[in-house]
Order: C-alpha cells, then structure tokens, then sequence
C-alpha cells in the first residue's frame, strides 16, 4: 500500500473534522434555542473526537507526531482540510446548509471507508457510524424544516445555498494520490464520492423547495487540499493554539 | 396562554400575553426506553416545532449518558390529565389496603421465602 496516499487521505479528513468541530462550537451558548444550542454543541464534540482518532491512526500507523501536536502545532499551510470548513459561522442558515452539504459528504466517505483495505479506517468507520447517521438526521430535519418556512427563511436558505455550493465541491479537490488509494483499494475517489453525494443531496433539496445550482466543476473553490486557505483558517488557528503556543506541554 | 397546558392549569397572573408566547415552541413529552422491549419512562420535555426535531432534541437532551434503545416524543397538548381540583378523587385509595397483595395471609409465605433466601 502506498503510505503517502493513506497519510494525505488521513490529513484531509482529519483537519476538516477538527476545524468544523471547532467553528461549529462558536455556536456554542448562542445557539437559536436550548435543545438546539445542544445538539450542535454535541456534534461539534463528536468531529473534534473523529479528528482525534484519525490523528491517532496517522500517529501510531505512521509514526506522525502525536494527536495534540498535530492538532495545535501545525503551520496554517500544513492543514489540509478544503476551504468550506474554516468559513465563519455566519447566520444560523449558512452554518445549517454547511452542516447539511458537509456532513452528508462526511457520511457518504465513512461510507466507502467501511469496505478500505486499510484496517484502522475502515474500524473507524464503522464506529462513528451512528454519531454521523444522527447528524446527517439532524441536519435533513432542519434543511426541510427552514427551507419549507416562510418566504423569508425559503430565500436565505437558498441564497445560503448558493454561496456555500462551490466551497463545496471543494471537499472533492483531487489529490495526487487518487489512483493509488483506488487502486490499493483503500478509497473509491474524490471523483466517486461527488457523485454519490450529489445523488444523495439533490433530491433533499428538491424535496426542501430549493433549486439546486448548477454543479460546474470551474467554479469550485480549490485549494484547502494543498494547503491554500482562506483568510479565515489563520485566525481560527491563532484562538484554537492560544493555550499550546503560551505552553506546549499545558495539560487540561 | 401557554401551550403548555400544566402551565395553563397554574392559572398564573398573565404578563406579556401576546406575541411572545405566539413565537414559542410547543413542548414535547419525551420517554426513553434503555432496553428493547422495556418500557418507556418520561425523561422530561424539549421544546419543537415538528415530531422530527422534537426526537433530535430528544436525543441529545435526555439519550446524552447511558444506554438508549430508543425514545418517544408525544406532543404535550395530546396528554390528558385530570384537573388538579380532582385530586380528591385518590384521596381514600391508600386506605383501601385490601387491595395491596400484602393484606393477605401469602404475605406470611412471602415474608418467610424472603427471610429464608436473604431477599
């Protein structure tokens, strides 16, 4: 197997879980209501957990550095994560829409991942199953629910939609090592992946009442695979390290 | 008036009727079962708008610890109790002792197999 593409595949996923895990925990304690504000504040829990087992495979299936360091102690252009994930927060209903086309694609690679020869993910995958299944029921629920409101909730869903799209289609930037990891049969592809996702998604959001936009492959927003970010990822790391760069060994 | 009909039954002094109870969620009784076959026991309420996000809620309000096999969420305005002034109804029922199985001599049998097994 070809340990490049396993470590890259694990990068990626790793880094999106952590950094959505941490901006959706900005919600934390002003969410829209109580039960709501704790249910995002769980799953928010639940990806920091995913990003932490994934650094756990790259640190004792690879020898990477341990799950704190690579968390805390990484240059901005070291993270792999796509550009979705480091977007702020926003209103409620782009987070909703992010959740929504994130956690779906999340799903959907678990998914495949249950079937990768690579032992320690495919076990991944099967264990966070049920966490993801209820995000993905969460995230269904409110995208239905808010997209089926009144005119003025239908046009921010909507227009939520639209900007979040080709940020996207980012999550399904390929990498150099697409062929290898198909080949090993440790992942069936970014390329397979979109198209499941976008089989899953589109009827979801027909069934919302929202148009969906055109899928055009030269406007994704690429770059996050390779380490190109947005303004937004430096100063989320900057809050999320403050503690490890005033001291690295800090236990809490 | 609230939706919540233990509240109404308070009979509480009305302060700010109006809009702001009109933009609040109806609530949701909540039961959760630990086991298959179990039965369900009321954990307590969420606040919703649909059956679905009521179980969302449910979920991680009242299914956070612990084992869950499943939870059931009913819309509190379709739960039908007496009104509180009918209490009067049960006053007399721990009087009527005959109905406890521990009125009859088998309680002297049981007492026995108790004290016998250590129970």
């Amino acid at each position: 197997m070809n340990n490049d593409a396993i470590k890259d595949l694990l990068y990626r996923m790793a880094d999106d879980a952590l950094i959505i895990g941490h901006r959706n925990s900005e919600w934390t304690g002003i969410g829209p209501m109580l039960e709501e504000d704790l249910a995002f504040s769980s799953m928010s829990q639940d990806k920091i957990g995913h990003a932490q087992a994934l650094y756990n495979i790259l640190y004792t299936s690879f020898g990477e550095k341990n799950p704190d360091m690579l968390a805390f102690q990484r240059a901005e252009k070291d993270f792999r994560s796509c550009q979705l994930v480091e977007l702020p927060i926003g209103e409620y209903d782009f987070s909703l829409v992010r959740h929504f086309l994130f956690d779906h694609a999340e799903a959907l690679r678990y998914g495949l991942l249950e079937a990768s020869s690579f032992a320690p993910l495919a076990g991944l995958a099967r264990k966070v199953r049920g966490e993801i299944r209820y995000h993905v029921m969460h995230a269904d629920t409110f995208f239905k629910q808010l997209s089926t409101g009144n005119e003025v909730a239908k046009a921010r869903m909507q227009s939520a939609l639209n900007y979040a799209l080709p940020y996207a289609l980012g999550i399904f930037e390929p990498s150099a090592y697409e062929e290898a990891l198909i080949a090993d049969g440790v992942f069936a592809g970014e390329a397979r992946l979109q198209e499941l996702w976008l089989e899953k998604i589109t009827p979801i959001v027909a069934a919302a009442g929202l148009q969906m936009p055109a899928i055009d492959a030269a406007k994704a927003i690429y770059g996050g695979r390779k380490g190109y970010h947005s303004e937004y990822l430096q100063p989320l790391l900057a809050e999320m390290t403050e503690v490890t760069s005033i001291d690295p060994a800090a236990e809490w | 008036m609230s939706l919540d009909p233990r509240i109404n039954r308070l009979d509480l002094k009305r302060v700010n009727d109006g809009e702001q109870t009109a933009s609040h969620l109806i609530t949701w009784e909540v039961f959760h079962q630990d086991k298959r076959g179990k039965q369900p026991v009321h954990a307590g309420i969420v606040h919703a708008s649909t059956p679905e996000q009521a179980l969302m809620f449910a979920k991680e309000q009242y299914a956070r610890r612990g084992k869950t096999a499943n939870l059931w969420v009913v819309k509190t305005a379709d739960v039908y109790t007496f009104n509180s002034e009918d209490e009067a109804i049960f006053e007399t029922t721990p009087e009527k002792t005959f109905r406890d199985p521990a009125f009859y001599k088998v309680r002297e049998r049981i007492e026995a197999f108790q004290s016998k097994n250590k129970l």
